[in-house]
């Protein structure tokens, strides 16, 4: 459990190092890449977020894209609230934690540990996530000009690192690749944003066939 | 405008969380309804991918960023490590574009 933490520790400081970068790159400020980590705290939505809007995409459509990709923490929450019983203010504090790292610590592990395990991996995350998303706004801004450093090409990259790992399974990395096809047509026939939107589509054949 | 994102997004995010702690047992057991929540990550992000890195105004253009993109797939396929595969893509647009 404890080299678990250290790992899911190393991985996520890399990854908000990379998000603040991002945010700063797609044009928020400091204040406004802290914000989200602080107040939306689930990584690929916050991606999303800034992806879109760095596009020219409209809040609309950015709004929409981190709340599909946020979608999957109901289902976490579910899970962990028959782990957890909370109530009251401890439970919305648990709920600001539920994310796929607390969520797959808790459950793996033994039944007692569970709570300790959550609560465990998800301050620590939150600590980290922030820390690590502040010193990459203030890096990337420090920094100067994001193109002439290439940190564009860093944030398809992440993505595609995220990725990665959860696609090893031929039938998912065909929604992936149906995803990708769906937005790269829709990318000259739509406002920027919608794409993304439009890529998830491509989970309905999986849906409907049995 | 991007403080109106920020905050709407964080009010939804925080709201799909509790919404999941607070429905009684049983009304989010759907098959099909976890089913979508599980997979609707895996094109979204693929989505992501190709946008970010192939997107111009309205069109797509083969710049510098996809040099970064094909350097981070082989990495991703070798499993190395999250920040190598980002650093690796910035650099190879970086130095493609001091060249």
């Amino acid at each position: 459990m404890v080299r678990d933490a250290v790992g899911i520790g190393v991985a996520v400081g890399a990854y908000g190092l990379s998000f603040g970068a991002a945010a700063i790159t797609a044009g928020l400020s400091t204040a406004q890449a802290s914000a989200l980590s602080l107040l939306v705290f689930t990584g690929a939505s916050q991606f999303a977020l800034v992806g879109v809007l760095g596009a020219g995409g409209s809040v609309v459509a950015a709004v929409a894209g981190a709340l599909l990709l946020g979608s999957r923490n109901t289902l976490y929450a579910v899970r962990l609230s028959s782990l957890l019983p909370l109530r009251g203010p401890r439970r919305a504090l648990a709920a600001q934690l539920t994310i796929d790292e607390t969520t797959a610590m808790a459950t793996a592990a033994p039944n007692p540990l569970s709570s300790t395990a959550f609560w465990a991996t998800g301050m620590s995350v939150y600590v980290l996530w922030n820390l690590a998303t502040l010193l990459g706004a203030i890096g990337a801004a420090r920094l100067g000009d994001p193109a002439v450093l290439g940190l564009d090409a860093a944030v398809p990259a992440a993505f595609l690192a995220l990725l990665a790992p959860q696609v090893r399974a031929r039938r998912l990395l065909a929604v992936a690749v149906a995803g990708a096809l769906v937005a790269l047509v829709a990318v000259p026939l739509t406002p920027p944003g919608v794409p993304v939107l439009l890529a998830g589509l491509a989970v309905v054949p999986l849906l409907v066939r049995r | 405008m991007i403080w109106a994102a920020v905050l709407l997004a964080s009010a939804g995010c925080f709201a799909l969380k509790l919404a999941g702690w607070s429905v009684p047992a049983g009304m989010l057991e759907r098959e099909r309804l976890q089913r979508a929540a599980v997979l609707l990550p895996l094109p979204l992000l693929a989505a992501l991918v190709v946008v970010q890195a192939f997107a111009g105004d309205r069109s797509l253009v083969l710049d510098a960023r996809a040099a970064g993109l094909a350097v981070a797939l082989v990495l991703v396929l070798l499993r190395a490590p999250f920040l190598l595969v980002v650093v690796a893509a910035a650099a190879t647009a970086a130095l493609l574009r001091a060249l």
